[in-house]
């Protein structure tokens, strides 16, 4: 009976515009529509899997602002369990390696942790790291990209699967795991669902209820700092030609003119 | 001048090609040392190109274990050098594996994590004191960012095709350096692998040139003007989340903020209308052209070339131009 931990993010809707603050270079959090990412929906459904399968419980985790609440209550309406969430101002700017650390600790806060599911890259940060860094700070194995799962005991089997192929991957539990685009179709939320995940336990934490130094956080400690970002100047629009019958031909001659072919 | 660190990406005996924009970048900040990571016997073949792109040193840790594990015997080779070598830097190529070893590799060495980046300076001029600046374009080119490591030695993940590799004479020479033994409790063991049996088109994030088509191409079997012109290029073939969606096009060849980033020498719109979604995976792209019905598509504010018109008329024409002057 696997305990399982999902982590789940509240990240900028990739339809909307994304913006930086001109202030600290941060991701402006508020400027866009926020959304559970996708492929956490998919790493939530995975973990409900397993669960309705082998038993266990589904403990959902995220660190973030407030409005990570609505991440973590889709979550928790789609079948999870309970929920972390992490939230402090102190978090603010962090780097990925400073969330990795917040989230380790996190996970240190639910006990006898069997497996964490995570998706296998956020569409605002995409440093497509945080699963392995998480296996890193933890001493799990890593099994990351997987788009098959299949836990026996205490051991467990991923088909990873990346630009390079299919890596066949087995080790055992505790691990971590993070899940790609073809892992699963996560399910809706139902009525019933969304009214009991209203009744369902969220524990809150800051910084320092998980042993964590604020001075260690936050984009002054960062790892990694931002000198200077400008938003891109647009791509102008270059020629545009109505096709007469020599469409084609036209593009070959700006492509030769451009020595491209 | 000091070492910089390249991750050498390699697949049966044969160099992938950002290696050499690995390898490029190195010598912006002191002298490359490639690092070969593989089963007993690769680094000879491979030594001769690295060479070619200005390799000083090639560390080479060979043993069965260092394919019998994913990513980790990778990260305790470079976490070795680190601490032997003391490098200005470390550069691993920004793939599905490289993003994960460089994080590991950051956590572990207490350093600081570099992402994608698709240029690297070195704002101190070259020699013992490199500062490394890494130009990140995010938010799918929306945003230019420049940023440093502030903790231990920068650890940067470079994007396929972000920079041009420039060849380079280099001594290679070589050492032997350990594979640590893996610790099963904290290792995944590989215990098979698929290669990818994607023909005879080169992988789309190595790709110069990349042709992609959209719900405008209409249907699966219709693809097929998308791919001979890409055959024509012998380019990659490429896919909007609307083509993908419809079923036109397998997943895996989707480009766009939940697909692929690609940032070709030329890419080739066919049919793709150019949401946000699509142009976060390709807007850094040196060149695009577009071939849209509707004048309107937002496609055209991007492209350099746009032509209005039918693609089922103006694809195989192109087609037809870039055979006669390859043929």
């Amino acid at each position: 009976m696997p305990n399982i931990v999902v982590l789940v993010k509240q990240v900028p809707d990739t339809y909307s515009e994304r913006k930086l603050s001109d202030s600290d270079h941060t991701l402006d959090r508020e400027s866009a529509d926020a959304v559970l990412d996708e492929i956490n929906e998919r790493a939530v459904e995975e973990a409900l899997l397993i669960k309705e399968a082998q038993g266990g419980e589904v403990t959902v985790l995220s660190v973030g602002p407030d409005r990570a609440t609505e991440a973590i209550r889709k979550a928790l309406s789609m079948g999870a369990d309970k929920a972390v969430h992490v939230s402090d101002p102190a978090l603010h700017g962090s780097c990925v390696l400073q969330t990795s650390k917040v989230i380790a600790a996190a996970i240190g806060k639910v006990d006898g942790v069997d497996l964490v599911i995570a998706g296998n890259e956020a569409t605002d940060g995409r440093s497509g790291a945080v699963p392995a860094i998480l296996a890193e700070l933890l001493g799990y194995p890593q099994l990351t990209h997987a788009r098959k799962v299949t836990i026996e005991g205490a051991s467990i089997k991923v088909e990873r699967e990346t630009d390079e192929g299919i890596t066949h991957l087995e080790a055992s539990l505790p691990a971590v795991v993070s899940v790609g685009e073809k892992i699963n179709e996560p399910r809706y939320p139902s009525f019933k669902g969304i009214m009991a995940a209203k009744k369902k336990p969220v524990e809150t934490f800051t910084v320092a209820d998980l042993g964590i130094d604020a001075g260690e956080v936050g984009l002054a400690n960062a790892s990694s700092s931002v000198l200077e970002a400008a938003p891109k100047p647009p791509r102008a629009a270059g020629q545009r030609v109505s096709d007469e019958g020599d469409g084609g031909v036209k593009i070959a001659e700006y492509l030769i003119a451009q020595k491209l072919i | 001048m000091s070492e910089v660190l390249v991750l050498v990406d390699h697949v049966d005996g044969e160099i992938k090609k950002v290696t050499f924009e690995l390898l490029t970048a190195a010598r912006q900040i002191g002298e490359p040392s490639a690092v070969v990571v593989g089963s007993p016997g690769t680094a000879a073949k491979l030594k001769e190109s690295l060479a070619a792109y200005g390799a000083a040193k090639v560390y080479v840790a060979e043993s069965d274990d260092a394919t019998g594990y994913l990513v980790t015997p990778k990260v305790d080779v470079l976490a070795a050098l680190v601490e032997k070598a003391a490098p200005a830097a470390v550069l691993v190529a920004a793939t599905a594996d490289g993003k994960e070893i460089a994080g590991r590799l950051a956590a572990r060495t207490g350093s600081g994590l570099l992402v994608d980046a698709i240029g690297i300076e070195n704002t101190a001029g070259s020699g013992d004191g490199a500062v490394v600046v890494a130009v990140q374009s995010i938010f799918g080119g929306a945003f230019v960012v420049k940023s440093k490591s502030n903790k231990g030695t920068p650890i940067v993940s470079v994007r396929p095709g972000g920079l041009e590799a420039e060849q380079a004479q280099g001594a290679a020479a070589e050492e032997a350096v350990d594979v640590p033994a893996a610790d099963a409790a904290k290792s995944a063991r590989i215990t098979g692998q698929e290669p990818i049996v994607g023909g005879d088109r080169p992988e789309l994030t190595e790709a110069s040139v990349v042709v992609s088509g959209g719900r405008g191409v209409g249907s699966a079997e219709q693809f097929e003007v998308v791919e001979k012109l890409a055959d024509a290029f012998g380019a990659a073939v490429g896919a909007s989340r609307a083509a993908v969606d419809s079923g036109y096009y397998p997943p895996q060849f989707q480009v766009g903020q939940t697909g692929k980033t690609v940032s070709p020498q030329l890419y080739v719109a066919l049919g793709i209308s150019g949401a946000i979604q699509h142009r976060a995976g390709m807007q850094t792209s040196k060149t695009i052209v577009a071939v849209n019905k509707d004048a309107e598509a937002p496609i055209f504010e991007i492209a350099d070339f746009g032509v209005v018109g039918d693609l089922f008329a103006v694809a195989p024409q192109l087609t037809e131009e870039v055979g006669k002057r390859k043929g």
